[in-house]
């Protein structure tokens, strides 16, 4: 086993370009195979035209970002590879869909991949010859389903439009009876072409955009932009900033996890807490509202701070609403947890292994429900967490009991952290002036939104212009999460297996 | 079953009055913005320039804000030197054509009924087929909203349905990613006529922020007619409804509901 050199920082630094260690792309399989998933995990696994790239010799740079939890760091490594490169999948399961993505947007193959199919079904961006995907055909004509054969064995094709009113996306089911075998989940109907566009900005656009990448984390994308762009223009942002970024996540985790645990209600069938907390979870969005005029907080988070400040009166307000909506939950949601009809359909549903969320590398409220400890908010803390003391919230039975639990006890954790906000708000400006990023830079910033570990990763140009702009959505590292938990499953638990992932499309899709 | 009752009596009733008669709308919501002739000097770009979407023309001489392409970001009413463009707080907005969503000096004509014809068949009873088509999740959460025990949206005879079969129109959100264009149109040819549809959301209706990305359609009028648009970034359920209920000739001209 060979020691490899990485270039260090915390989460919302910057470093140099030139700081991250190169390796032959031999070297690099090897290192992720030595570490990975076991000391560290992916963060973002992603490349961009090479500089000297023609389209007669392709060449792509490749940089791997991955994190150790435990000592709140992040590593990068970098490497140059040509028309082809040794994947890392067969040996790292997480890096299979940064894979497929590298090999559908660079048209790089990742030689040895076992499941190298489209991942979004667009045209490449360049610069390798390999294509996944022939966009003249259309989405999904094209994609190799995997099948499983058998006399009696069924597929069932659901999507892309569904039946409720969600995103779009497609299942296709291999049952047996009700039995699921297994589940393949193609997405891509929601690309909206976000990290091609990126190339040469930041633009005017950009920031709406980034609101809009998975529009019920708007705080959570937001908070990660700016983060980065921070870090890559050196901005200090005043500590009344961070603490109204922190109440603003806050909210969007309480408005989301009170959403998702009416939702499941609904989907076991349990009339009252579906309809008590599809109102209560207004009641959060309308304290965002109150923030920034917008129950999805677009407009608050900005480069440099907020952009609207919070006052003496806004923050008495703030606490009594939540008081009230706190107290008007604490009813349904007993209800919900001590139902037998209700436990009884949850407890051993769509069971995941806590094995198998890390060889997946799932993040969020899914992979807390495994067992597995990990939130940025404690393990990469920024801004106000670096104080708030933010213990992490766990299961074990990786299920969708555990996945409903901890969403509760996340409930009652953010909403002490609201409280705790709201009693020592830092005095000071709200906003500070965020120089132009720096050229020839890297940033990686971390946030831990509501359905777990939003990365970006910029990397700018000689000009300090976006050469590549990285976004990886918690739904990325999570969709194989949810094709994992449907096996052995009955074909009709799928709505609450999906519910209790609750993942996002636009996210994933970009 | 007694802590059920319990839990009910506890929440008690929750469903607002629709119109509302003190829309519950914070302080810093951003509505319908408001161009004052007047106070606009000739000659200056400020907001023309500041607008992230290029909403913002001048149009025979005057400034005109297009709400199709709008984020409400409030970007325009900062750059304003004089406070000619200023962002009331007035939640309707929903149009029947496109060009009826430029806001200028003039009175703002808010969306007409269907023709008599299409609104004795829908009138009270419209079943619509959601479509999400590179939809954020917001737009699509504000339109769930509505079924909710606060909006009670089944009390005006509006429900969403599962199958576009059984709709009598689509309500779709998103720019209409190259993507899911066939989709559309198939969700589209399923629904039996007469059909409307209705774009809810600047990406829905222009495309918003994604427009002119080659990956997307820039909105559901550059593939289908459609009958009502709702502007917003989202839009605020309360905005949704006020267009669906003005759609169907359910408010007064004067906003009062008809029965």
């Amino acid at each position: 086993m060979s020691v490899v050199m990485t270039a260090h920082l915390r989460n919302a630094q910057c470093i140099g370009r030139d700081a991250i260690p190169r390796l032959e792309p031999d070297a690099l399989a090897e290192h992720a195979r030595a570490h990975l998933p076991g000391e560290a995990r992916i963060v973002a696994f992603f490349g961009w035209p090479a500089a000297h790239a023609t389209p007669d010799a392709p060449a792509a740079e490749l940089l791997l970002v991955t994190a150790r939890d435990q000592e709140s760091r992040v590593e990068l490594v970098m490497t140059t590879v040509g028309a082809e490169y040794p994947a890392l999948a067969p040996a790292v399961v997480s890096a299979a869909r940064f894979e497929r993505e590298i090999c559908e947007q660079l048209g790089i193959r990742p030689a040895g991949h076992p499941w190298l199919k489209p991942l979004r079904s667009h045209a490449p961006y360049g610069p390798g010859p390999y294509r996944l995907h022939d966009p003249a055909l259309g989405i999904g004509a094209d994609y190799p389903f995997f099948r499983v054969e058998g006399e009696e064995v069924h597929e069932v094709a659901v999507g892309p439009v569904h039946a409720g009113i969600i995103e779009p996306g497609h299942f296709r089911f291999q049952c047996y009876g009700e039995r699921v075998l297994h589940l393949e989940i193609m997405l891509g109907y929601q690309h909206r072409g976000f990290e091609r566009a990126l190339v040469g900005g930041p633009f005017p656009r950009t920031v709406h955009q980034v609101e809009e990448l998975a529009g019920d984390t708007t705080i959570g994308h937001a908070l990660a932009y700016a983060q980065a762009l921070e870090a890559l223009g050196g901005c200090e942002v005043p500590a009344r900033a961070h603490a109204l970024r922190a109440l603003a996540l806050e909210l969007e985790r309480l408005a989301a996890h009170t959403g998702d645990l009416g939702a499941l209600a609904g989907d076991v069938a349990f009339m009252p807490t579906a309809a008590y907390c599809g109102r209560l979870r207004g009641e959060f969005l309308n304290m965002t509202a109150l923030l920034c005029g917008n129950r999805f907080g677009r407009g608050f988070v900005r480069p440099g701070g907020v952009a609207y400040d919070v006052d003496a009166r806004m923050a008495e307000e703030l606490r009594r609403r939540l008081d009230a909506a706190l107290r008007d939950l604490e009813g349904p949601l007993d209800l919900f947890f001590e139902s037998s009809s209700v436990t009884e359909r949850l407890e051993g549903t769509g069971p995941v292994s806590l094995q198998d969320c890390e060889a997946l590398g799932l993040v969020g409220p899914v992979a807390r429900a495994c067992g597995a400890a990990r939130d940025v908010r404690h393990d990469h803390p920024t801004g106000m967490y670096r104080t708030l003391g933010c213990p992490i919230a766990t299961a074990e039975s990786g299920d969708v009991y555990a996945r409903a639990m901890v969403r509760r006890i996340e409930i009652e954790r953010s909403a002490a952290l609201v409280r705790e906000l709201l009693a020592a708000l830092p005095e000071g400006s709200i906003r500070a002036e965020c120089p132009p990023p720096a050229p020839g830079a890297v940033a990686v910033s971390m946030v831990e939104g509501w359905r777990g570990e939003i990365a970006h990763v910029a990397l700018t140009d000689a000009h300090g212009r976006f050469e590549r702009y990285k976004v990886v959505d918690p739904s990325f590292h999570n969709w194989p999460g949810l094709e994992l938990a449907l096996r052995g499953q009955q074909i009709s638990d799928f709505p609450l297996c999906n519910k209790s992932f609750n993942l996002s499309y636009a996210g994933h899709d970009l | 079953m007694l802590d059920i009752l319990r839990t009910r009596i506890r929440q008690g009733f929750r469903t607002a009055p629709f119109p509302p008669a003190d829309p519950p709308l914070p302080e810093r919501y951003r509505g319908r913005p408001i161009i004052a002739r007047e106070a606009c000097p000739a000659g200056c770009d400020a907001c023309i320039e500041r607008c992230p979407m290029e909403a913002i023309s001048i149009r025979e001489g005057e400034l005109a804000l297009d709400l199709g392409r709008c984020v409400f970001c409030g970007e325009c009413e900062a750059a304003c030197p004089t406070g000619a463009i200023r962002f009331s707080r007035d939640y309707r907005m929903a149009a029947r054509r496109r060009e009826d969503l430029v806001v200028t000096a003039e009175e703002y004509a808010l969306a007409r009924p269907l023709e008599e014809s299409m609104r004795r068949l829908f009138g009270r009873s419209l079943k619509l087929r959601q479509v999400s088509a590179g939809g954020s999740g917001a737009e699509e959460a504000d339109v769930n909203v509505l079924n909710t025990v606060v909006f009670d949206l089944a009390r005006f005879g509006i429900q969403f349905v599962a199958s576009p079969r059984h709709a009598d129109g689509l309500l779709v959100t998103g720019p209409i990613p190259v993507n899911m264009r066939r989709a559309v149109e198939l969700t589209y040819e399923a629904v039996p006529a007469p059909k409307i549809v209705i774009a809810v959301g600047a990406s829905a209706i222009s495309g918003g922020p994604w427009r002119g990305n080659p990956e997307v359609c820039d909105g559901v009028e550059s593939i289908l007619p459609v009958d009502l648009l709702i502007p917003g970034f989202p839009p605020h359920p309360l905005t949704i409804l006020d267009g669906l209920l003005r759609l169907l000739g359910r408010i007064e001209e004067d906003g009062r509901r008809r029965p």
